[in-house]
């Protein structure tokens, strides 16, 4: 185990209409990117409840990503808006239980973004692995 | 919420898509992996899951194994969801106990050469699919009713297109103008390629009937206010702009009998202020009551209320017609529409941000749309293609092409605007019919004559004398004495260095999406593109459509299109806008919002949180709990994200179900 490179678990929450469709264009333009992350589709950011967020670092988690439409995009006018006010939430609360608060991430990539998607998924997987495993991970070991 | 407790009964499969994921992704390996997760009765492999073949084995497995839920391993549900869903109903199960991981755009496209990571990340992705529809419920759509009438946007050619489609196909239609006529970019034009049809020629039959069509209700000089409602049932607020005069239909309601504007002009006649006409790039003038030329649809004039010094000479002059009323207030109207059709056009850009081409600098550098009203018999010169400065006749015109297109210095537009090249070498055709002699030099790029018989067009031209130079020019210069410009280029195929001294520089400026494309996008929710056009749901197999159902584009507001191309898409949307009305009904996701009452406190947090209002509060067993409007509520879920209570349950996106999925992939699918 020692000797084989660590990899980070990092869960993406995506909204059906920006970032899924961005993602999805990244594929079709063929715009390669790491494969660490893993991706769960709802249909609106604001549907993302603070739990599933420290369910997936109870759980594990090295990083979490949620990412939706731009501010003013959104396909249900503001769900994103609300969901990045509870993000900034989350970050506070991850902070105080000793969790480095940068390894959770909102990012805003619209369907015709493709090329943003990629840029963000190696800035993610970079930034979770300048971090290394997650303080819970390492308690666990 | 399910009634039945069966255990779930999985079936999984893993589509090849040639090898566009086995290429990738060593699909054995994914499928036996699949075999050994939790509930997974059955799993199999196949080339193309999508194709009847494919289906037919979700189908028949469904049948033989008693399944209770689905995953495809395959595309991306935005692709292919709708197939796959149609299967599982094909073999006998709900429709929404159906889940795809999509491993090809966000897995093999995406890691092409990573094989094992993209393996485990496909794994991953079932298993997580896996988990879901374990947790999956048989859901019912909602049927809603459609108004059997339609509004379309914007009236140039693309609009007035779809709106007769409408129309003559039985549909109440609004076809909704800011301006005072219809007509759009394509009644400035003077000739079109590669046909040389006069432009008003051919587009004022259609003004014309758009104006009378028994079907069509015409709103010109008016915007869209709001924007309420779904697909089937929209309900537009239009804000019709204080025109300050009344039609005859206006002028009759308000008891005006035999009045209201029949255009006959005696306003304009005495109407004291004059401004320069828009229409004519300035270049001809107007009054503060106008109409932009002799063909406007409606013919009805109008107050520029800006510019009016509200003298009253024009009510004086209209008499007993009483057509004009300079307190006029904009009015509010809403109406009920089905379907919706996009067709807001295009702007030039403004080439002047091009410092180096002299637009605004020299007189004798002007645009394409300018050099189409002074070629045109209705322009300000009656057709006279006369140089700005003096007025006299050029007898040689250098056209720059990709003037601001195709430009990645960061000042123009990446895109290639589609259609300068072939109206420019139309320009060069129309100064060497009307001024024999005079020598048109086109400095382009690559020219792209892409249509039906525009390389023919092209070919024409060619012979016809008009000289081409390949090489985007540098810099425009003037002769301060004769006005005359410098252009200076490098001819790329010769390899040397050009210095032309021309009467007259035609700049074939970039187009770009209107100013107010930013504010109808968010009116009607439809997503843009990079540049900033209305965005299509798929750009190969729904061009028409947009992400927000009901909402269809025509036309150069989703992209550069020449008049055949925008005809035609404006036809196809109209088809497309035709159809949820014939059918009468259209089916909504049940993506639903419903109250565990039990759970529900009746804080009400939920109702500020909801941007349709579908949330309200009653009384139930003597307390207060949470009701939902299913008509209103379109399943977004940032109720069930916030409630302190988790007492709302998103259908088909439920709590258990997305911690389900964080679960089987953090912790591998033991739980």
């Amino acid at each position: 185990m020692a000797d084989e490179e660590w990899k980070p678990k990092i869960l993406a929450i995506i909204c059906n209409w920006c970032s899924y469709a961005g993602a999805d264009l990244a594929g079709s333009a063929r715009t390669q990117y790491p494969p660490d992350v893993r991706a769960i589709r709802i249909m609106c950011t604001g549907r993302v409840d603070p739990l599933f967020i420290m369910k997936a670092f109870a759980d594990g988690a090295d990083g979490v990503l949620v990412s939706g439409c731009h501010f003013g995009d959104c396909h249900y006018i503001a769900g994103n808006f609300k969901c990045a006010k509870r993000m900034f939430l989350m970050k506070s609360i991850l902070k105080d239980l000793g969790i480095e608060d940068n390894r959770l991430r909102m990012t805003f990539v619209s369907a015709s973004e493709g090329a943003k998607w990629a840029k963000v998924m190696e800035d993610v997987v970079q930034t979770v692995k300048d971090l290394g495993p997650s303080p819970l991970n390492q308690m666990k070991q | 919420m399910a009634e039945e407790k069966k255990q779930p009964r999985i079936g999984v499969f893993v589509c090849h898509c040639g090898t566009n994921i086995a290429g990738t992704i060593d699909v054995g390996a994914v499928k036996e992996y699949a075999k050994t997760l939790p509930g997974v009765i059955v799993a199999d492999d196949y080339q193309y899951m999508c194709s009847t073949p494919g289906q037919s084995k979700i189908i028949d497995a469904i049948k033989e194994h008693d399944l209770t839920g689905i995953v495809v391993a395959a595309c991306t549900p935005r692709l292919h969801e709708p197939t796959f869903r149609t299967a599982t109903k094909e073999g006998g199960l709900n429709p929404f106990r159906f889940e795809m991981a999509n491993i090809r755009d966000q897995n093999s496209w995406v890691h092409m050469h990573d094989h094992e990571g993209a393996t485990a990340k496909a794994k991953d992705a079932i298993n997580i699919a896996v988990a879901k529809a374990r947790l999956l419920e048989d859901l019912y759509p909602k049927s809603v009713p459609v108004e059997h009438a339609a509004m379309v946007v914007g009236a140039g050619v693309g609009g007035i297109q779809a709106a007769l489609d409408l129309a003559n196909a039985g549909i109440k239609t609004y076809l909704i103008e800011k301006q005072p006529t219809v007509g759009g970019r394509m009644s400035q034009l003077d000739k079109t390629f590669p046909t040389l049809d006069c432009s008003q020629c051919i587009l004022t039959p259609k003004m014309v009937d758009v104006g009378r069509h028994p079907n069509i209700e015409l709103h010109t000089y008016t915007e869209v206010e709001a924007v309420d409602g779904y697909i089937g049932n929209f309900d537009i607020t239009l804000r019709k702009k204080a025109r300050g005069v009344m039609s005859p239909t206006e002028a009759a309601a308000k008891g005006i009998i035999g009045g209201g504007c029949n255009g006959c002009g005696d306003c304009d006649a005495v109407c004291p202020v004059i401004k320069p006409n828009p229409f004519e790039f300035g270049m001809k003038p107007r009054k503060a009551i106008y109409i932009y030329h002799p063909q406007v649809v409606p013919l009805i004039y109008t107050v520029d209320f800006d510019a009016c010094v509200k003298c009253g000479l024009c009510v004086e002059a209209c008499g007993e017609k009483k057509a004009i009323d300079l307190e006029m207030q904009d009015t509010f109207e809403t109406v009920k529409v089905g379907t919706i059709i996009l067709a807001t056009g295009y702007d030039a850009f403004p080439i002047e941000k091009k410092r180096e081409w002299g637009y605004q600098q020299f007189e004798n550098v002007i645009t394409s749309l300018e050099f189409e009203r002074l070629i045109c018999a209705s322009g300000p010169t009656g057709g006279h293609l006369i140089r700005p400065s003096d007025g006299k006749t050029p007898m040689k015109v250098a056209f720059i092409l990709c003037a601001g297109s195709r430009d990645n210095t960061g000042v123009g537009k990446p895109y290639c605007s589609r259609f300068c090249c072939m109206y420019s070498l139309k320009h060069a055709h129309q100064i060497m019919e009307k001024i024999p002699g005079c020598i048109p030099y086109i400095f382009y790029m690559d020219i792209r004559s892409f249509g039906k018989m525009y390389e023919e067009f092209y070919y024409r031209i060619q012979n016809e004398g008009a000289k081409f130079i390949r090489g985007r020019v540098a810099n425009v210069l003037e002769d301060a004495k004769t006005k005359n410009l410098h252009v200076y280029a490098e001819d790329t195929l010769l390899g040397r260095p050009v210095d032309l001294e021309a009467d007259m520089v035609v700049l074939a400026a970039a187009v770009q999406p209107t100013a107010e494309t930013d504010h109808v996008r968010h009116l009607f929710g439809v997503s843009c593109s990079q540049d900033g056009w209305l965005l299509e749901a798929h750009p190969k197999l729904n061009p028409c459509g947009t992400t927000t159902a009901g909402v269809f584009l025509a036309g150069v507001c989703q992209g550069p299109k020449d008049i055949p191309d925008t005809v035609a898409q404006a036809e196809g949307a109209a088809s497309a806008a035709s159809i949820p009305i014939h059918t009468g009904k259209v089916e909504l996701e049940p993506y639903f919002a419903q109250c565990m009452e039990d759970k529900c406190a009746g804080c009400g947090m939920c109702i500020s949180l909801c941007p349709y209002s579908a949330l309200d509060l009653i009384e139930k067993d003597g307390r207060q709990v949470m009701h939902v409007t299913e008509a209103k509520c379109k399943g977004c879920g940032t109720c069930g994200g916030f409630c302190p209570g988790g007492a709302i349950y998103m259908q088909h996106f439920t709590t258990p179900q997305i911690v389900a999925q964080i679960d089987a992939f953090l912790l591998g699918g033991e739980q």
